[in-house]
């Protein structure tokens, strides 16, 4: 059974569809790359399966063992983040919360897991540093020892490369692409072109008909067309 | 100078005075750091203007403890206010602004249609700017104030980490299944109890100043969010301390002297954070 089923979604606002009959599921391991226009609804499909929003009709199921709250999440950059004071070790500790079920304090079992995501993101010398110092890509590995302290079986990245230079954003796919190969589903949502190379699957969202499969079936179908023709023409290279 | 201090030092009152001060000031930079960061600033501001209209309301109806009136409006306005947040159709600084300068106007209306006392201007004045009521503290009140304190800290203790999730980042900590929403209103609630409670000190409008102030100066110099709560905790007892002693020494306003303090207190820690390239 996959980790995350999907059938028939139903996303919008007061009642408003804004995407319907939304059809995928997340198998273990997989990367999924969820492409679409700005205002296609990506933005509330990531609310609806991190469960901070109610779908307007059909399902989400988990399974394989994920339990609903299980979904790391890597969120846009909000403006309370900017000037934050906080260093790397709190932000990335924060993760851990998920773990601590009534817990009140943090125990040796989740400064260990801490110290473990910290060192796979190689931002462990930087425990100490100020967030708000950071580069944008270090903030960005920062967030995702977070998200890998909070699950070790889904992780959801909102746009994670905005803003980052070509360089940092390749180095950052290729560290989601490793996760993936170690077990870890990855769901990135993005509108980077490049993002779709790294992808396994990809969902197209489209106010009725999306498209879900494999990246060799979106790269024959005609909304990679389409997609390519939206996005900076040429930068993939196949 | 010392002479004169140890003379005051003697009486009850003052020693009051002090205890409950300082113990305000705690409370009010605890949750300062908290409201500051996620932008809520204002909601101080708001809420102290709030408890300022309840208060006149309670003068007509003549009650003999008026925090009883005072308290549950002004958390029901906390809770409100954090509600019209969420909702994109009132922006929430929009809503805080209607509702505090609302209250504002209300409350010295209510005063000047019904109040039987013969210096409405006086009592106004020291609603708003702060009145020697903080000398005038009987035991039951004392009392009643270091057990919300006690209340206060203990929580921000045990939900420290909670606190510091949901401030940076509240959809992560959703995700993770915690409850954000029941954080945030535990967060509302105590800010407005804190409030009401200094407003004995400071005076509804200069409130939002013990608030904000310890956790601005903290963060000109700190850079881990623990330093910046453990340092605003410092600055906001010491602030208030030593703007009380100077109020008693000198009498000064007790509330305009601890915000004068405190204006100080930021501009040494921008200067010095500037000099340590923070």
């Amino acid at each position: 059974m996959a980790y995350l089923t999907c059938n028939h979604l139903a996303l919008g606002y007061e009642g408003k569809v804004m995407v319907s009959d939304l059809n995928f599921e997340v198998n273990k391991g997989d990367y999924l790359c969820i492409v679409g226009e700005n205002g296609a609804g990506k933005s509330t499909l990531v609310k609806t399966l991190l469960h901070l929003k109610d779908a307007l009709s059909g399902q989400i199921i988990t399974g394989d063992g994920l339990k609903p709250y299980e979904v790391g999440y890597l969120p846009q950059q909000t403006v309370v983040q900017k000037d934050f004071p906080a260093t790397v070790q709190e932000i990335v500790l924060s993760g851990t919360l998920a773990k601590c079920g009534r817990k009140f304090f943090y125990g040796k079992a989740e400064l260990a897991l801490e110290k473990e995501k910290m060192k796979r993101m190689e931002i462990w010398d930087l425990r100490k540093k100020c967030y708000r110092n950071l580069s944008g890509g270090q903030k960005q590995r920062v967030l995702l020892a977070r998200a890998l302290c909070a699950t070790g079986k889904v992780i959801l990245l909102d746009e994670p490369v905005t803003g980052l230079d070509p360089k940092v954003t390749a180095e950052f796919y290729q560290v989601t692409k490793e996760l993936s190969e170690e077990g870890i589903s990855v769901i990135m949502v993005s509108h980077d072109i490049q993002a779709v190379s790294y992808a396994t699957h990809i969902l197209h969202v489209e106010r009725e008909h999306s498209f879900y499969g494999t990246k060799e079936e979106y790269l024959k179908s005609d909304k990679w067309k389409l997609f390519q023709c939206i996005g900076e023409n040429g930068e993939w290279e196949a | 100078m010392i002479e004169k201090f140890e003379y005051y030092i003697e009486y009850p009152f003052v020693r009051y005075a002090l205890i409950v001060g300082v113990l305000i000031a705690l409370c009010s930079s605890l949750l300062g750091v908290t409201l500051v960061l996620r932008r809520f600033s204002f909601i101080g501001d708001g809420l102290s203007h709030v408890a300022f209209g309840a208060m006149a309301v309670a003068t007509i109806f003549n009650l003999t403890n008026d925090t009883i009136f005072i308290m549950p409006v002004t958390v029901l306005a906390a809770i409100l206010l954090l509600k019209t947040g969420q909702n994109t159709k009132l922006k929430g600084d929009a809503a805080i602004a209607m509702l505090s300068v609302g209250a504002l106007a209300i409350g010295y209306l209510v005063l000047n249609v019904f109040s039987t006392s013969a210096n409405i201007t006086g009592d106004v004045c020291s609603t708003l700017f702060g009145s020697t009521s903080i000398l005038t503290l009987t035991k039951e009140e004392v009392v009643m104030c270091i057990v919300m304190s006690v209340i206060v800290v203990v929580f921000y203790v045990l939900f420290y980490n909670r606190i510091f999730s949901v401030t940076f980042d509240e959809n992560f900590t959703k995700a993770m299944g915690k409850r954000a929403d029941v954080y945030n209103l535990l967060i509302a609630i105590i800010t407005a109890v804190i409030i009401v409670l200094a407003m004995n000190l400071v005076g509804s409008l200069l409130v939002s100043a013990l608030i904000i102030f310890p956790a601005l100066s903290a963060m000109r110099l700190m850079y881990s969010f623990k330093g910046v709560v453990l340092y605003a905790a410092v600055l906001s007892v010491l602030g208030a301390f030593f703007g009380m002693l100077i109020s008693i020494l000198f009498s000064t306003p007790v509330g305009s002297t601890i915000v004068l303090i405190h204006i100080l207190i930021f501009f040494f820690n921008c200067i010095l954070g500037k000099i340590l390239g923070r």
